[in-house]
């Protein structure tokens, strides 16, 4: 455990020592804040419309806003993901730093865990960050705390998902643009894999929704914590990390 | 303290290492010479338990690499031959991240990154990025990063590559002054490096031990008297024929242009003035007197005859090329 710690401490450290984590920070933060913006415009005129037919407060920000904002948060994480793990394996290897790691008393399964919290430190700052949006939204509004709690912890796992797929293709490769690009277009796969659904019989829907990363998300950006849901991504991530051991270890046999 | 027994490592087809054995015992210095893709960083590569072997086993500190891999790797030091950096990190904080990964306990840990730094000399860029680092300082960095958590065994490769010369003798005197208390396996293919630091030498070509022994031994035992280098004042055409028609003399080398092997019906070089040569001739057989004999029944003039010590240079040559004679270099 120390030394996973001791490796996830690393990680994030070098994210914050280069201008990785600011521009990710920053970019994120500013779409962000982009779709908050136009979400909370729209808001404010439904909820105006609503009021002078007399709905009279019927308005609910978790509904109406909040919801679409985070289905759209899911969007841009598909596109700042790759960008976090690009460079985990794939420039130790091209450092060579890799051999520090291979020959010191640490498991691969410490390494690997240490990269994959490292990383998801990072994502977590980020979301962190667009907290301060949805801060401003209890100021002025009045909006329900739990659902808003679902939809981060959504938004957590499926980048967990992310950043677990992400560092099985940094363990591929040691050029940090072919990991990022195959990463990128792996997630792209993941997202629309259910598109193919809606020609197709019935099973096969059932099953390309199932393995759609996004189809699980819809419930956690309603607001609802599906056991179901939480399972997929548990496991999904698991098996990212499974993988990356893999790769890990049959590089080592390669040589 | 080292134990590697048969090992062989293919990559897909190629074999890199091939059927390796050697020992190694506690506090000695041991040099790993060879050429380049001799095989030396693949051996260190098992040792050090980043790869395992095709075949055979390593044996480092009394446990298995393969299948006490985390033991082992507590008691080894590993210097890569580029020095395994984190350029955004700063000196101090590098050294401190290794010694957390090699359990080097909280309490003894600041203790330890002050130690190593004052042994290797890098105490003035600790707080420097290692990117910033000068060639010879990243050398440093990372030979301290390998002692940072005092390991029985250290293994180097090509420590001194790419120093300066003032750098290249510190670190040798370093390495030197590291034997005793640690053993050390150093791989290089600068020759006298080795003469200068190691006990004892294990030369490697094409994944295959030719030689094991002391450098002294090495030198006497490939060479000593049975070269002799002669010169003689002859009209040219045929004396190194002539040299080579004595009995026991199993090579005639024209020492004006190295390593011209002359057979009998070879036509040497044309040249007024002295002809030099080298003679090689059979183990235990002294050729000397039957040399200056025929030089004197020609009538030529005998100006110099006395015996070759090889440097290790040499015998590293000749071993690495008697091993392949279809490869061996001609002039």
């Amino acid at each position: 455990m120390r030394n996973v710690l001791a490796i996830a401490e690393k990680e994030l450290r070098s994210y914050f020592a280069s201008p990785i984590a600011y521009i990710l920070i920053g970019l994120f933060s500013l779409l962000f804040g982009w779709f908050f913006y136009v979400y909370l415009m729209a808001f404010v005129q439904q909820s105006e419309q609503m009021m002078q037919m007399g709905g009279g407060g019927g308005a609910n920000v978790n509904q109406m806003m909040v919801r679409g904002l985070f289905q759209n948060t899911a969007v841009i994480i598909l596109f700042v993901m790759p960008m976090i793990t690009m460079r985990t394996y794939s420039e130790e290897k091209r450092s060579g730093t890799i051999e520090l790691l291979l020959t010191s008393p640490v498991t691969d399964l410490e390494i690997i865990i240490g990269k994959f919290i490292g990383a998801l430190g990072l994502y977590a700052a980020m979301l962190l960050v667009t907290m301060l949006y949805i801060l401003i939204l209890f100021k002025i509004g009045n909006p329900e705390w739990r659902p808003i709690g679902a939809g981060y912890l959504g938004l957590l796992l499926m980048g967990g998902c992310f950043l677990s797929t992400g560092l099985f293709i940094s363990s591929l490769t040691k050029n940090q643009i072919v990991a990022g690009f195959l990463t990128f277009a792996t997630f792209l796969m993941l997202w629309i894999i259910n598109w193919l659904g809606e020609s197709s019989s019935p099973t096969t829907r059932e099953v390309l929704n199932y393995l759609s990363i996004t189809e699980h998300f819809d419930d956690f950006a309603r607001g609802i914590i599906d056991t179901k849901h939480v399972v997929y991504y548990l496991s999904f991530i698991l098996f990212g990390l499974f993988l990356t051991a893999k790769s890990v270890d049959s590089e080592r046999w390669r040589g | 303290m080292i134990e590697v027994q048969h090992i062989t490592k293919h990559y897909g087809r190629v074999t890199a290492v091939d059927d390796v054995s050697f020992r190694v015992e506690r506090g000695e210095i041991l040099g790993f010479l060879g050429p380049n893709g001799a095989g030396k960083t693949t051996t260190m590569r098992i040792l050090t338990g980043y790869m395992p072997p095709s075949e055979g086993r390593a044996v480092v500190a009394g446990y298995d690499v393969f299948t006490h891999p985390i033991e082992a790797k507590r008691r080894t030091g590993y210097l890569p031959e580029t020095p395994p950096l984190y350029p955004e990190m700063t000196a101090r904080e590098y050294l401190d991240f290794v010694a957390k990964i090699k359990a080097v306990p909280a309490s003894e840990r600041k203790a330890r990154v002050d130690a190593v730094m004052e042994r290797t000399r890098i105490s003035d860029m600790a707080n420097r990025h290692c990117g910033k680092l000068s060639k010879g300082y990243r050398q440093r960095v990372g030979l301290a990063q390998a002692l940072i958590h005092n390991p029985d065994v250290l293994i180097l490769d090509e420590p001194t590559a790419g120093l300066d010369p003032k750098q290249i003798i510190e670190t040798r005197d370093l390495i030197r002054s590291l034997a005793g208390d640690h053993t050390i396996v150093l791989s290089t293919h600068i020759l006298p490096e080795v003469a200068q630091t190691c006990q004892r030498v294990v030369i490697i070509n094409k994944g295959r031990v030719v030689a094991v022994d002391t450098p002294e031994n090495l030198t006497a035992r490939l060479k000593g008297a049975a070269t002799l280098y002669i010169q003689v004042d002859a009209p040219g055409a045929d004396a190194g024929a002539a040299l080579a028609a004595v009995r026991g003399v199993t090579r005639v080398t024209s020492a004006d242009q190295p390593r011209a092997p002359l057979g009998p019906d070879a036509v040497p070089p044309v040249s007024s003035g002295p002809l030099a040569f080298e003679v090689e001739s059979e183990p235990d057989v002294d050729i000397r007197r039957d040399l200056a004999r025929i030089v004197v029944t020609r009538g030529w003039g005998l100006l110099e005859l006395r015996p070759v010590r090889m440097s290790l240079e040499d015998v590293f040559l000749q071993v690495t090329t008697e091993e392949v004679p279809e490869e061996a270099p001609r002039a």
